[in-house]
Protein backbone atom coordinates (compact mmCIF):
# COMPACT_ATOMS: atom_id res chain seq x y z
CA UNK A 1 0.00 0.00 0.00
CA UNK A 2 1.54 3.35 -0.76
CA UNK A 3 0.75 5.85 1.91
CA UNK A 4 0.22 9.56 1.35
CA UNK A 5 3.76 10.31 2.49
CA UNK A 6 5.79 7.83 0.62
CA UNK A 7 3.97 9.25 -2.33
CA UNK A 8 4.28 12.92 -1.56
CA UNK A 9 8.29 12.21 -0.74
CA UNK A 10 9.02 10.94 -4.40
CA UNK A 11 7.05 13.61 -6.04
CA UNK A 12 10.48 15.95 -7.12
CA UNK A 13 11.70 12.85 -8.93
CA UNK A 14 8.29 11.38 -10.57
CA UNK A 15 7.32 15.19 -11.40
CA UNK A 16 9.91 17.10 -11.75
CA UNK A 17 13.12 14.44 -12.85
CA UNK A 18 14.91 15.82 -9.84
CA UNK A 19 18.60 13.88 -9.55
CA UNK A 20 21.98 14.56 -7.93
CA UNK A 21 25.00 15.24 -9.94
CA UNK A 22 28.45 14.03 -7.31
CA UNK A 23 30.28 17.23 -6.95
CA UNK A 24 33.49 15.04 -7.20
CA UNK A 25 33.27 12.16 -9.94
CA UNK A 26 30.08 13.89 -11.55
CA UNK A 27 28.01 10.55 -11.48
CA UNK A 28 24.47 10.99 -11.58
CA UNK A 29 22.07 9.75 -8.86
CA UNK A 30 18.05 9.32 -9.54
CA UNK A 31 16.85 9.16 -7.19
CA UNK A 32 19.29 10.95 -5.10
CA UNK A 33 21.31 9.45 -2.63
CA UNK A 34 23.73 10.79 0.05
CA UNK A 35 26.47 8.50 -0.67
CA UNK A 36 27.58 8.13 -4.57
CA UNK A 37 27.79 4.76 -5.79
CA UNK A 38 30.55 5.36 -7.99
CA UNK A 39 33.43 7.69 -5.31
CA UNK A 40 31.66 7.19 -1.90
CA UNK A 41 31.56 11.68 -2.59
CA UNK A 42 29.11 13.12 0.08
CA UNK A 43 28.39 16.38 -1.80
CA UNK A 44 26.00 16.76 -4.79
CA UNK A 45 24.65 19.61 -7.07
CA UNK A 46 20.87 19.13 -8.33
CA UNK A 47 20.27 18.48 -11.72
CA UNK A 48 17.51 17.55 -13.68
CA UNK A 49 17.40 14.51 -15.61
CA UNK A 50 17.64 14.60 -20.14
CA UNK A 51 14.40 13.50 -21.13
CA UNK A 52 15.28 11.75 -24.16
CA UNK A 53 16.81 8.19 -24.66
CA UNK A 54 17.60 4.64 -26.07
CA UNK A 55 15.98 1.42 -25.24
CA UNK A 56 18.49 -0.76 -23.63
CA UNK A 57 16.14 -4.08 -22.41
CA UNK A 58 12.63 -4.04 -22.59
CA UNK A 59 9.57 -6.49 -22.02
CA UNK A 60 5.81 -7.39 -22.72
CA UNK A 61 4.49 -7.93 -19.19
CA UNK A 62 1.27 -10.14 -19.67
CA UNK A 63 0.37 -11.54 -16.00
CA UNK A 64 0.71 -8.16 -14.40
CA UNK A 65 0.79 -7.45 -10.44
CA UNK A 66 -1.90 -6.27 -8.24
CA UNK A 67 -3.14 -2.40 -9.47
CA UNK A 68 -1.63 -2.65 -13.23
CA UNK A 69 -4.15 -5.95 -14.21
CA UNK A 70 -6.29 -4.26 -16.62
CA UNK A 71 -2.86 -2.64 -19.16
CA UNK A 72 -2.04 -5.97 -19.86
CA UNK A 73 0.01 -6.55 -22.75
CA UNK A 74 2.26 -3.52 -21.52
CA UNK A 75 5.81 -2.49 -22.23
CA UNK A 76 8.63 -1.75 -19.47
CA UNK A 77 11.87 -1.15 -20.09
CA UNK A 78 15.52 -0.10 -19.44
CA UNK A 79 16.02 3.20 -20.95
CA UNK A 80 19.42 4.69 -21.07
CA UNK A 81 19.05 8.49 -21.05
CA UNK A 82 21.26 10.68 -23.06
CA UNK A 83 22.80 12.27 -19.79
CA UNK A 84 23.78 8.46 -19.27
CA UNK A 85 21.17 7.12 -16.40
CA UNK A 86 19.48 4.20 -16.60
CA UNK A 87 15.77 4.54 -15.66
CA UNK A 88 12.94 2.00 -15.73
CA UNK A 89 9.43 3.16 -17.32
CA UNK A 90 6.53 1.61 -19.01
CA UNK A 91 6.83 2.46 -22.37
CA UNK A 92 3.51 3.43 -23.88
CA UNK A 93 1.69 5.12 -27.43
CA UNK A 94 3.67 2.48 -29.43
CA UNK A 95 2.93 -1.44 -30.45
CA UNK A 96 4.34 -3.83 -28.70
CA UNK A 97 5.09 -6.17 -31.48
CA UNK A 98 7.36 -3.57 -32.92
CA UNK A 99 9.44 -2.54 -30.41
CA UNK A 100 13.25 -2.89 -30.16
CA UNK A 101 16.38 -2.48 -28.28
CA UNK A 102 18.35 1.04 -29.79
CA UNK A 103 14.76 2.89 -30.22
CA UNK A 104 14.95 6.69 -29.26
CA UNK A 105 12.11 7.35 -26.61
CA UNK A 106 11.37 10.60 -24.52
CA UNK A 107 9.92 11.13 -20.79
CA UNK A 108 6.29 11.82 -20.66
CA UNK A 109 4.09 12.47 -17.34
CA UNK A 110 1.18 10.28 -17.09
CA UNK A 111 -1.37 8.44 -14.72
CA UNK A 112 0.39 4.75 -13.99
CA UNK A 113 -2.13 3.46 -11.26
CA UNK A 114 -4.65 3.64 -8.83
CA UNK A 115 -3.71 2.12 -5.39
CA UNK A 116 -6.04 -0.16 -4.12
CA UNK A 117 -6.12 0.56 -0.71
CA UNK A 118 -4.99 4.06 -0.02
CA UNK A 119 -7.00 5.37 -2.80
CA UNK A 120 -3.94 7.63 -4.18
CA UNK A 121 -3.92 8.54 -7.81
CA UNK A 122 -0.37 7.29 -9.02
CA UNK A 123 1.41 9.66 -11.43
CA UNK A 124 4.62 9.68 -12.99
CA UNK A 125 7.06 9.11 -16.25
CA UNK A 126 6.07 6.80 -19.16
CA UNK A 127 8.22 6.67 -22.23
CA UNK A 128 6.63 7.10 -25.44
CA UNK A 129 8.34 7.20 -28.89
CA UNK A 130 10.51 10.12 -29.48
CA UNK A 131 10.07 11.21 -33.62
CA UNK A 132 13.54 11.81 -35.20
CA UNK B 1 37.93 -19.43 13.34
CA UNK B 2 36.44 -23.51 13.61
CA UNK B 3 36.11 -26.01 11.03
CA UNK B 4 32.63 -26.38 10.13
CA UNK B 5 30.46 -29.48 9.13
CA UNK B 6 26.56 -30.85 8.54
CA UNK B 7 25.86 -33.46 9.84
CA UNK B 8 22.30 -33.87 9.11
CA UNK B 9 19.40 -32.46 6.68
CA UNK B 10 16.05 -32.67 6.65
CA UNK B 11 13.33 -31.73 4.18
CA UNK B 12 9.74 -32.44 3.53
CA UNK B 13 7.59 -33.00 0.05
CA UNK B 14 6.93 -29.68 -1.62
CA UNK B 15 3.84 -28.42 -3.49
CA UNK B 16 0.68 -26.50 -2.61
CA UNK B 17 0.40 -27.95 1.18
CA UNK B 18 -3.22 -26.32 2.05
CA UNK B 19 -3.57 -28.92 4.82
CA UNK B 20 -0.26 -27.90 6.34
CA UNK B 21 0.82 -24.70 8.36
CA UNK B 22 4.13 -22.90 7.36
CA UNK B 23 4.91 -23.79 11.51
CA UNK B 24 4.42 -27.19 10.77
CA UNK B 25 6.24 -28.01 7.49
CA UNK B 26 8.89 -25.93 9.12
CA UNK B 27 8.83 -27.98 12.23
CA UNK B 28 8.93 -31.35 9.57
CA UNK B 29 12.21 -30.75 8.07
CA UNK B 30 13.33 -29.54 11.35
CA UNK B 31 12.92 -32.53 13.20
CA UNK B 32 14.27 -34.67 10.27
CA UNK B 33 17.63 -32.98 9.99
CA UNK B 34 18.04 -33.44 13.98
CA UNK B 35 16.78 -36.51 14.08
CA UNK B 36 19.21 -37.36 10.67
CA UNK B 37 22.31 -35.92 12.49
CA UNK B 38 21.28 -38.06 15.48
CA UNK B 39 21.51 -35.47 17.94
CA UNK B 40 19.65 -34.91 21.46
CA UNK B 41 20.05 -31.20 21.51
CA UNK B 42 20.43 -27.78 19.23
CA UNK B 43 22.06 -25.15 20.79
CA UNK B 44 21.30 -21.97 18.60
CA UNK B 45 19.24 -21.93 15.17
CA UNK B 46 18.93 -20.20 12.01
CA UNK B 47 15.66 -19.61 10.16
CA UNK B 48 15.63 -18.27 6.14
CA UNK B 49 12.59 -16.47 5.54
CA UNK B 50 11.79 -13.97 3.10
CA UNK B 51 8.25 -13.23 4.19
CA UNK B 52 6.32 -14.16 6.51
CA UNK B 53 4.34 -11.01 7.19
CA UNK B 54 3.05 -10.97 3.26
CA UNK B 55 2.86 -14.74 2.72
CA UNK B 56 0.78 -15.92 6.21
CA UNK B 57 1.09 -12.59 8.54
CA UNK B 58 3.44 -14.13 10.65
CA UNK B 59 6.84 -12.38 11.47
CA UNK B 60 8.65 -13.11 14.90
CA UNK B 61 9.81 -16.21 13.71
CA UNK B 62 12.87 -17.05 15.36
CA UNK B 63 10.71 -17.08 18.80
CA UNK B 64 7.94 -18.75 17.10
CA UNK B 65 9.38 -22.00 15.46
CA UNK B 66 12.31 -22.11 18.79
CA UNK B 67 9.06 -22.38 20.54
CA UNK B 68 7.63 -25.20 18.46
CA UNK B 69 10.82 -27.10 18.28
CA UNK B 70 10.41 -27.45 22.17
CA UNK B 71 14.22 -27.52 22.54
CA UNK B 72 13.68 -25.18 25.59
CA UNK B 73 14.82 -21.42 25.10
CA UNK B 74 17.48 -21.14 22.97
CA UNK B 75 18.39 -18.36 20.75
CA UNK B 76 15.92 -18.30 17.77
CA UNK B 77 17.19 -15.50 14.67
CA UNK B 78 15.73 -14.49 11.53
CA UNK B 79 17.53 -14.20 8.57
CA UNK B 80 16.23 -12.03 5.28
CA UNK B 81 17.94 -11.74 2.18
CA UNK B 82 14.83 -12.33 -0.42
CA UNK B 83 15.12 -15.54 -2.11
CA UNK B 84 18.52 -15.64 -0.94
CA UNK B 85 17.21 -16.10 3.15
CA UNK B 86 17.89 -19.48 3.32
CA UNK B 87 21.54 -19.74 2.08
CA UNK B 88 22.26 -16.80 4.30
CA UNK B 89 20.64 -18.52 6.87
CA UNK B 90 23.19 -21.65 6.68
CA UNK B 91 26.00 -19.46 6.74
CA UNK B 92 25.19 -17.20 9.87
CA UNK B 93 25.00 -21.11 11.44
CA UNK B 94 28.30 -22.29 9.87
CA UNK B 95 29.73 -18.78 11.32
CA UNK B 96 28.46 -19.13 14.63
CA UNK B 97 30.01 -22.63 14.66
CA UNK B 98 33.31 -21.24 13.54
CA UNK B 99 33.20 -18.53 15.61
CA UNK B 100 32.83 -20.90 18.97
CA UNK B 101 29.67 -19.14 19.98
CA UNK B 102 27.81 -22.66 19.67
CA UNK B 103 28.37 -26.31 18.95
CA UNK B 104 25.13 -27.15 17.66
CA UNK B 105 23.24 -24.89 15.32
CA UNK B 106 19.98 -26.01 13.20
CA UNK B 107 20.12 -23.84 9.81
CA UNK B 108 16.50 -23.84 8.16
CA UNK B 109 14.57 -22.09 5.47
CA UNK B 110 10.60 -22.04 4.75
CA UNK B 111 8.01 -19.98 2.92
CA UNK B 112 4.24 -20.79 3.08
CA UNK B 113 2.84 -19.25 -0.14
CA UNK B 114 0.18 -20.92 -1.48
CA UNK B 115 -2.10 -19.11 1.84
CA UNK B 116 -2.46 -15.55 -0.84
CA UNK B 117 -3.62 -15.95 -4.23
CA UNK B 118 -1.46 -15.23 -7.15
CA UNK B 119 -1.46 -11.02 -7.41
CA UNK B 120 -0.84 -11.20 -3.60
CA UNK B 121 2.10 -13.78 -4.38
CA UNK B 122 3.34 -11.80 -7.50
CA UNK B 123 3.80 -8.71 -5.38
CA UNK B 124 5.02 -10.53 -1.86
CA UNK B 125 8.33 -11.69 -4.49
CA UNK B 126 8.35 -7.96 -5.75
CA UNK B 127 9.31 -6.54 -2.63
CA UNK B 128 12.74 -8.18 -3.23
CA UNK B 129 13.02 -5.22 -6.04
CA UNK B 130 13.26 -1.53 -5.55
CA UNK B 131 9.56 -0.39 -4.59
CA UNK B 132 9.67 2.65 -5.79
CA UNK B 133 11.67 3.08 -8.91
CA UNK B 134 10.86 -0.61 -10.29
CA UNK B 135 8.07 -2.06 -8.99
CA UNK B 136 5.98 1.81 -8.89
CA UNK B 137 6.01 1.19 -13.26
CA UNK B 138 4.39 -2.31 -13.02
CA UNK B 139 7.51 -4.66 -13.37
CA UNK B 140 7.40 -7.89 -12.19
CA UNK B 141 10.25 -10.45 -11.26
CA UNK B 142 9.30 -12.39 -14.46
CA UNK B 143 9.44 -8.92 -16.05
CA UNK B 144 12.87 -8.46 -14.76
CA UNK B 145 14.47 -11.52 -15.46
CA UNK B 146 12.86 -10.89 -19.53
CA UNK B 147 14.59 -7.91 -19.60
CA UNK B 148 18.03 -9.81 -18.46
CA UNK B 149 17.42 -12.56 -21.11
CA UNK B 150 16.55 -9.60 -23.69
CA UNK B 151 19.81 -7.97 -23.10
CA UNK B 152 21.29 -11.67 -23.39
CA UNK B 153 19.72 -12.75 -26.49
CA UNK B 154 20.40 -9.22 -28.25
CA UNK B 155 24.26 -9.45 -26.72
CA UNK B 156 25.41 -12.69 -26.85
CA UNK B 157 23.15 -14.35 -29.01
CA UNK B 158 21.52 -16.58 -26.58
CA UNK B 159 18.40 -18.04 -28.20
CA UNK B 160 14.40 -19.13 -27.09
CA UNK B 161 15.98 -22.72 -27.95
CA UNK B 162 18.88 -22.28 -25.38
CA UNK B 163 16.20 -21.12 -22.69
CA UNK B 164 14.03 -23.91 -23.09
CA UNK B 165 17.12 -26.26 -22.22
CA UNK B 166 17.23 -25.41 -18.79
CA UNK B 167 13.93 -26.32 -18.17
CA UNK B 168 13.78 -29.56 -20.50
CA UNK B 169 17.08 -30.96 -18.61
CA UNK B 170 15.98 -29.44 -14.65
CA UNK B 171 12.92 -30.79 -15.34
CA UNK B 172 14.25 -34.39 -16.09
CA UNK B 173 16.32 -34.33 -12.98
CA UNK B 174 13.50 -33.50 -10.85
CA UNK B 175 11.61 -36.71 -12.27
CA UNK B 176 14.15 -38.29 -10.15
CA UNK B 177 13.54 -36.36 -7.01
CA UNK B 178 11.18 -37.88 -4.94
CA UNK B 179 10.31 -34.59 -2.67
CA UNK B 180 10.36 -32.24 -6.15
CA UNK B 181 6.76 -30.29 -6.97
CA UNK B 182 6.77 -30.90 -10.61
CA UNK B 183 7.93 -34.20 -11.46
CA UNK B 184 7.39 -34.35 -15.21
CA UNK B 185 9.24 -33.73 -17.55
CA UNK B 186 8.82 -31.44 -20.54
CA UNK B 187 9.70 -31.22 -23.73
CA UNK B 188 11.74 -27.48 -25.45
CA UNK B 189 8.55 -27.61 -27.49
CA UNK B 190 5.73 -27.42 -24.37
CA UNK B 191 7.72 -25.06 -23.33
CA UNK B 192 8.03 -22.34 -26.13
CA UNK B 193 4.39 -22.48 -26.61
CA UNK B 194 3.68 -22.08 -22.94
CA UNK B 195 1.53 -19.09 -21.69
CA UNK B 196 3.51 -16.07 -21.75
CA UNK B 197 4.03 -14.31 -18.77
CA UNK B 198 6.75 -11.48 -19.64
CA UNK B 199 7.93 -11.52 -23.18
CA UNK B 200 10.21 -13.43 -24.12
CA UNK B 201 9.93 -15.49 -20.83
CA UNK B 202 6.76 -18.05 -20.42
CA UNK B 203 5.15 -20.06 -17.46
CA UNK B 204 7.48 -22.77 -18.52
CA UNK B 205 10.34 -20.57 -17.71
CA UNK B 206 9.70 -19.56 -14.52
CA UNK B 207 10.26 -21.60 -11.12
CA UNK B 208 6.81 -22.49 -9.24
CA UNK B 209 4.98 -20.75 -6.20
CA UNK B 210 5.73 -23.53 -3.58
CA UNK B 211 5.01 -24.38 0.04
CA UNK B 212 7.99 -26.00 1.65
CA UNK B 213 11.05 -26.02 4.40
CA UNK B 214 14.77 -27.64 4.94
CA UNK B 215 16.89 -27.62 7.37
CA UNK B 216 20.86 -28.87 7.89
CA UNK B 217 22.87 -29.43 11.22
CA UNK B 218 25.84 -27.76 11.88
CA UNK B 219 28.87 -28.88 14.08
CA UNK B 220 32.29 -28.22 14.43
CA UNK B 221 34.18 -30.45 12.00
CA UNK B 222 36.30 -32.02 15.22
CA UNK B 223 33.66 -33.11 17.22
CA UNK B 224 31.25 -34.03 13.99
CA UNK B 225 32.27 -37.80 14.28
CA UNK B 226 31.52 -38.19 18.03
CA UNK B 227 28.70 -35.91 17.81
CA UNK B 228 26.83 -38.48 14.82
CA UNK B 229 27.48 -41.39 12.56
CA UNK B 230 25.99 -39.23 9.14
CA UNK B 231 29.73 -39.32 7.55
CA UNK B 232 30.41 -35.55 7.91
CA UNK B 233 30.41 -33.37 5.07
CA UNK B 234 32.73 -30.09 5.48
CA UNK B 235 32.48 -26.96 4.61
CA UNK B 236 35.09 -25.39 3.02
CA UNK B 237 33.97 -22.17 1.95
CA UNK B 238 31.31 -19.97 2.60
CA UNK B 239 30.88 -16.66 0.75
CA UNK B 240 28.07 -13.73 0.42
CA UNK B 241 28.19 -10.80 -1.72
CA UNK B 242 25.49 -7.82 -2.84
CA UNK B 243 25.09 -5.65 -5.84
CA UNK B 244 23.08 -2.50 -6.61
CA UNK B 245 19.22 -3.37 -6.20
CA UNK B 246 17.59 -2.11 -9.06
CA UNK B 247 18.68 -3.67 -12.47
CA UNK B 248 19.09 -0.37 -14.24
CA UNK B 249 22.10 0.60 -11.84
CA UNK B 250 24.30 -2.33 -12.66
CA UNK B 251 27.30 -1.98 -15.15
CA UNK B 252 25.93 -5.03 -16.73
CA UNK B 253 22.24 -5.64 -17.55
CA UNK B 254 23.05 -9.26 -18.03
CA UNK B 255 26.03 -10.21 -15.60
CA UNK B 256 25.81 -11.38 -12.08
CA UNK B 257 28.50 -9.77 -10.70
CA UNK B 258 27.20 -10.36 -6.88
CA UNK B 259 27.43 -14.18 -7.59
CA UNK B 260 31.21 -13.68 -10.13
CA UNK B 261 32.29 -12.35 -6.64
CA UNK B 262 30.78 -14.49 -3.92
CA UNK B 263 32.29 -17.20 -5.73
CA UNK B 264 35.88 -15.74 -6.52
CA UNK B 265 35.50 -15.53 -2.70
CA UNK B 266 34.72 -19.14 -2.26
CA UNK B 267 37.11 -20.80 -4.66
CA UNK B 268 39.46 -18.51 -2.98
CA UNK B 269 38.78 -19.87 0.31
CA UNK B 270 38.46 -23.32 -0.31
CA UNK B 271 41.52 -23.34 -2.68
CA UNK B 272 39.73 -24.86 -5.72
CA UNK B 273 38.14 -23.44 -8.95
CA UNK B 274 35.03 -24.41 -11.39
CA UNK B 275 37.20 -27.60 -12.46
CA UNK B 276 37.45 -28.82 -8.95
CA UNK B 277 33.71 -29.15 -8.72
CA UNK B 278 31.79 -32.88 -9.01
CA UNK B 279 27.99 -30.98 -9.52
CA UNK B 280 26.20 -27.69 -8.36
CA UNK B 281 22.96 -26.43 -7.23
CA UNK B 282 22.30 -23.30 -8.62
CA UNK B 283 19.18 -20.73 -8.39
CA UNK B 284 17.66 -21.39 -11.85
CA UNK B 285 14.43 -18.81 -10.11
CA UNK B 286 13.94 -18.15 -14.15
CA UNK B 287 15.55 -20.24 -17.20
CA UNK B 288 17.71 -17.25 -18.16
CA UNK B 289 19.42 -17.25 -14.33
CA UNK B 290 20.65 -20.59 -14.55
CA UNK B 291 22.71 -19.30 -18.23
CA UNK B 292 23.76 -16.25 -16.38
CA UNK B 293 24.82 -18.20 -13.41
CA UNK B 294 26.89 -20.83 -14.97
CA UNK B 295 28.78 -18.07 -16.71
CA UNK B 296 29.64 -16.05 -13.24
CA UNK B 297 30.74 -19.54 -11.42
CA UNK B 298 33.28 -19.65 -14.30
CA UNK B 299 31.57 -23.23 -15.74
CA UNK B 300 30.97 -21.50 -19.37
CA UNK B 301 32.24 -18.48 -20.80
CA UNK B 302 30.66 -15.07 -20.05
CA UNK B 303 28.33 -14.59 -22.93
CA UNK B 304 28.06 -18.36 -23.58
CA UNK B 305 25.89 -19.69 -20.68
CA UNK B 306 22.94 -20.73 -23.49
CA UNK B 307 25.49 -22.41 -25.80
CA UNK B 308 26.77 -24.51 -22.71
CA UNK B 309 23.25 -25.18 -21.33
CA UNK B 310 21.98 -26.60 -24.54
CA UNK B 311 25.00 -28.84 -24.99
CA UNK B 312 24.35 -31.59 -22.35
CA UNK B 313 27.22 -30.27 -20.08
CA UNK B 314 25.20 -29.18 -17.54
CA UNK B 315 23.19 -32.42 -17.75
CA UNK B 316 23.53 -35.48 -15.04
CA UNK B 317 26.19 -37.11 -16.55
CA UNK B 318 27.53 -34.04 -18.39
CA UNK B 319 31.03 -32.71 -17.19
CA UNK B 320 29.71 -30.46 -14.57
CA UNK B 321 26.21 -31.68 -13.73
CA UNK B 322 24.02 -28.72 -12.25
CA UNK B 323 20.67 -29.25 -10.47
CA UNK B 324 20.50 -32.57 -10.12
CA UNK B 325 17.56 -31.97 -7.44
CA UNK B 326 15.73 -31.03 -10.70
CA UNK B 327 16.50 -27.65 -9.31
CA UNK B 328 14.14 -24.18 -8.26
CA UNK B 329 12.20 -25.27 -11.40
CA UNK B 330 10.73 -28.84 -10.78
CA UNK B 331 11.46 -29.27 -7.29
CA UNK B 332 10.05 -25.87 -6.24
CA UNK B 333 11.10 -22.40 -4.75
CA UNK B 334 9.72 -22.02 -1.44
CA UNK B 335 11.88 -18.96 -1.30
CA UNK B 336 13.23 -19.02 1.59
CA UNK B 337 13.66 -22.81 2.22
CA UNK B 338 15.54 -23.10 -1.08
CA UNK B 339 18.98 -21.95 -0.20
CA UNK B 340 19.02 -24.97 2.54
CA UNK B 341 17.34 -27.21 0.32
CA UNK B 342 20.47 -26.67 -2.02
CA UNK B 343 22.61 -28.28 1.28
CA UNK B 344 20.84 -31.03 1.38
CA UNK B 345 21.20 -31.82 -2.07
CA UNK B 346 24.32 -31.21 -2.08
CA UNK B 347 25.17 -33.24 1.15
CA UNK B 348 22.85 -36.09 0.10
CA UNK B 349 25.04 -36.32 -3.06
CA UNK B 350 28.35 -35.95 -1.04
CA UNK B 351 27.12 -38.97 1.40
CA UNK B 352 26.18 -40.70 -2.23
CA UNK B 353 22.39 -41.30 -1.09
CA UNK B 354 20.76 -39.62 -4.50
CA UNK B 355 19.78 -43.00 -5.64
CA UNK B 356 18.57 -42.43 -9.58
CA UNK B 357 19.75 -38.66 -9.42
CA UNK B 358 23.82 -39.40 -8.46
CA UNK B 359 26.13 -37.86 -9.39
CA UNK B 360 29.00 -40.50 -10.07
CA UNK B 361 31.94 -40.04 -7.86
CA UNK B 362 30.90 -36.73 -5.83
CA UNK B 363 33.72 -35.36 -3.89
CA UNK B 364 32.70 -31.54 -3.96
CA UNK B 365 29.78 -29.37 -4.71
CA UNK B 366 28.61 -25.55 -5.07
CA UNK B 367 25.68 -24.12 -4.12
CA UNK B 368 24.93 -20.58 -5.52
CA UNK B 369 21.50 -19.03 -3.87
CA UNK B 370 20.64 -15.30 -5.33
CA UNK B 371 18.31 -12.69 -3.86
CA UNK B 372 16.34 -10.51 -6.60
CA UNK B 373 17.76 -9.66 -9.64
CA UNK B 374 20.49 -10.70 -8.29
CA UNK B 375 21.77 -7.79 -5.57
CA UNK B 376 22.40 -11.18 -3.13
CA UNK B 377 23.98 -14.15 -3.72
CA UNK B 378 25.60 -16.58 -1.40
CA UNK B 379 27.89 -19.34 -2.77
CA UNK B 380 29.12 -22.62 -0.27
CA UNK B 381 31.19 -25.39 -1.56
CA UNK B 382 30.79 -28.46 0.42
CA UNK B 383 33.15 -31.66 0.21
CA UNK B 384 33.43 -34.85 1.41
CA UNK B 385 35.43 -34.74 4.97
Amino acid sequence: MIGSARYWREIPQRYRYEAAKCAKCGRVAFPPRLVCAGCRGREFTPVKLAQTGVVETFTVIHVAPTGFGDETPYAVGIVKLDDGVRVTAQITDCETGKLAIGDRVKLEFRRLQQDGESGIICYGYKFVPAIG
Amino acid sequence: MREVAVIGVGMNRWGELWEKSHRTIWTEAALEAIADAGVDRVDAMYVGCMSGGLFVGQEHLGAMLADQLGMGPIPGTRVESACASGGLAFRQACLAVASGAHDIVLATGVEKMTDVDGGAATYALSTAADQEYECYHGITFPGLYAMMARDHMHRHGTTRQQLAAVAVKNHAHGVLNPLAQFPMKVTAEQVMESVMVADPLRILDCSPITDGAAAAVVVPLDMARQLSKQPPVRVAASAHATDALALHDRADLSWLASTAKAAELAYKQAGVGPKDLSFCEVHDCFTIAEIMVIEALGLAERGKGGAAAASGLTALGGKIPVNPSGGLKSKGHPVGATGVAQIRETVLQLRGACGQRQVKNASRGLTQNMGGTGASTVVHILERA
